[in-house]
């Protein structure tokens, strides 16, 4: 028998397989840049656009009625704070929830039946429409006034956005403290410490940074939400000068975007793109800043 | 043993204090995770409680029926539901591609890594801009840019029902073109994700008897890791569908039933977040169990992905 063959081993770029190969490869880059895109162009028209409107004025005024003054729209301030202050009661709320659900299942119970279902739930209740979110805080607090007789409320628009953070919080939680080994929890309880000693000073700061991480993620995408908070703190154009104010209607960023861009007063439109412009910018500095605090980690995922 | 010895080393019991904190915590921490189960138990019981005035009043022809007037107390969510699935669907036969291709462009060796990681962490940043952002970025910027497009569209091929109404502004292509956008980022993670773990020796083994790059990512690569790649395809959908304010602000929200993708329409979620501010009466219960058809509708979505991916996953070690 003969097995020699005259075909030569020297790359031959006319080959079909050759041709076919080099091809896809292209649409493949070609795809990659078409995924980069948008976001080059997002980012793009809202830092160059929304950054032409943005002076002292836009941060700190309140903004004015639609079609009052047809020259200029006030400003952003009253949104600002509020976002920060709805940010901040979703966070009072979701992180000891994130947090002591995450030390449960990572820590009491592994593969338990009920900690299997809580991760399933907590998979769920992330994948549930965060508009559902609002509905949902608009039919139990704003609707029957739990809240002191108030009905529209920035604590009701924080306690929607705490839903939409509270998954991804247990998540992380779970995820980073099953990355601590289980040397460091023998020897913790081999030098005779309790569980709780064990978790509050071995486990929870061997997992911190992955555990910020996951926070601020969660922060991140609440922040920016719209759809939880237009039934539930509605929009407010004024400062809120006491704690009183709380219990009433709250503007927010993201909000004030909304009904902003839809008004056909040019001042708003542009009121909205420099909201977008301080939106945008807060948002994506949260997210880099919490990938580089998951590298700091001594167990994080490399 | 001695007795100096014994009394020197003696075992130390637990005071009462530190079993109660330990005890407590661990009260404290099971309550916490409770809470989640809680809160979606209540999330289906109220959204349900809240709409069986309209289920037992419309029961099944509620999807069926289009009819949506406030002033004669008829209401029908077959537009909305109509729009969410084919929006949705419609985006991710768009993302699909897109965001597996870009994934195995990224995961591949064709360019150096350095370039790899900037395209991977700029597609993921995509997904922390907020909606509403990209809202109105669409209604602003990218509407008015493809409109011409959409006319050329309109023009040469009118006679197909799909494009059979002329492309006025808002409408169900731009929010086609915008929810892709949106779940570009999470197919393309989780695909990258899911490819980045295929281990090198099926490729080396591929390689080795001869496969091309495509072939052995067709045959290999995209086999091994297409229970995460189907995972975050199902994810997407159920971010789809749920998807609210970008939707909201350039899909036009009109109730009329068209066949026409250049036609305003409405989705489940951007019905709600049009009417649900203004609603009163039967029409709030109406909204609800639209929104009750939505949560159902994520949900199937959702669950069937966590199966799949269990179902489907091939461990490697």
């Amino acid at each position: 028998m003969n097995y020699t063959s005259q075909k030569s081993l020297t790359y031959n770029p006319s080959l079909t397989r050759n041709i076919g190969n080099k091809a896809l490869t292209i649409a493949s880059a070609l795809f990659a840049i078409i995924s980069v895109l948008p976001l080059i162009l997002v980012i793009s028209y809202v830092l160059i656009k929304g950054g032409s409107y943005i002076n002292l004025d836009t941060l700190i005024l309140e903004p004015e009625p639609p079609g009052d003054d047809l020259l200029s729209a006030g400003g952003i301030g009253p949104a600002i704070t509020g976002t920060f202050i709805m940010s901040v009661i979703a966070s009072i709320i979701s992180i000891p929830v994130g947090v002591g659900g995450g030390i449960y299942l990572a820590e009491y119970s592994k593969s338990g039946k009920f900690a299997k279902f809580i991760r399933f739930g907590s998979n769920v209740l992330a994948g549930v429409p965060s508009i559902i979110a609002g509905v949902f805080i608009y039919a139990i607090i704003v609707s029957t006034k739990i809240l002191f007789g108030s009905m529209f409320s920035g604590i009701a628009g924080g306690i929607s956005l705490s839903i939409l953070m509270v998954p991804t919080i247990i998540k992380t939680t779970d995820e980073a403290l099953k990355l601590v080994p289980n040397d460091m929890r023998r020897a913790a309880f081999g030098v005779g410490a309790s569980k709780f000693t064990m978790i509050t000073n071995i486990t929870l700061p061997a997992a911190f940074s992955s555990i910020s991480t996951g926070v601020l993620l969660a922060l991140a995408r609440a922040a920016g939400e719209t759809a939880p908070l237009i039934f539930t703190a509605l929009f407010s154009r004024y400062y809120i000068t006491s704690f009183d104010d709380l219990f009433y209607e709250m503007g927010s960023l993201s909000v004030l975007i909304y009904n902003f861009a839809l008004e056909p007063y040019e001042a708003q439109n542009q009121l909205a793109w420099a909201a977008s412009f301080i939106l945008v910018v807060v948002l994506l500095s949260l997210n880099i800043l919490s990938r580089w605090i998951g590298t700091l980690g001594a167990f994080s995922k490399k | 043993m001695d007795k100096a010895i014994k009394s020197k080393f003696s075992l130390r019991t637990r005071p009462t204090s530190e079993k109660l904190v330990d005890a407590s915590f661990k009260n404290i921490v099971v309550a916490m995770a409770s809470m989640v189960a809680i809160v979606l138990f209540s999330i289906f019981a109220v959204v349900y409680y809240e709409s069986t005035e309209s289920i037992s009043r419309y029961g099944l022809r509620f999807l069926f029926s289009s009819a949506w007037n406030p002033v004669t107390d008829e209401y029908g969510a077959f537009t909305a539901i109509y729009g969410t699935l084919f929006t949705s669907i419609a985006s991710l036969l768009i993302a699909i591609p897109l965001g597996v291709g870009t994934a195995i462009f990224i995961t591949e060796n064709i360019i150096p890594e350095y370039i790899r990681n900037v395209i991977g962490i700029m597609v993921e940043l995509l997904a922390a801009i907020p909606s509403v952002v990209l809202g109105l970025w669409a209604v602003f910027i990218m509407e008015p840019f493809i409109r011409p497009f959409l006319n050329i569209i309109y023009e040469l091929f009118g006679f197909i029902p799909f494009f059979g109404t002329q492309p006025l502004g808002a409408g169900m292509m731009p929010a086609i073109l915008i929810l892709v956008v949106m779940i570009l980022p999470i197919i393309t993670s989780i695909s990258k994700d899911s490819l980045n773990q295929v281990p090198s020796k099926l490729r080396q083994a591929a390689y080795g008897i001869g496969a091309s790059r495509w072939t052995t990512i067709f045959k290999v690569i995209i086999p091994a890791a297409i229970s995460g790649i189907t995972g975050g395809v199902l994810l997407a959908l159920g971010r789809a569908m749920g998807e609210t304010m970008a939707v909201t602000m350039i899909i036009g929200n009109s109730n009329n039933f068209s066949w026409s993708i250049f036609a305003p329409s409405y989705t489940i979620s951007s019905m709600l977040a049009n009417q649900f501010g203004e609603a009163d009466g039967s029409q709030v219960s109406s909204l609800m169990y639209a929104a009750l058809i939505l949560m159902i509708l994520t949900l199937l979505v959702n669950v069937f992905a966590q199966w799949i991916v269990k179902r489907l996953s091939l461990k490697y070690q």
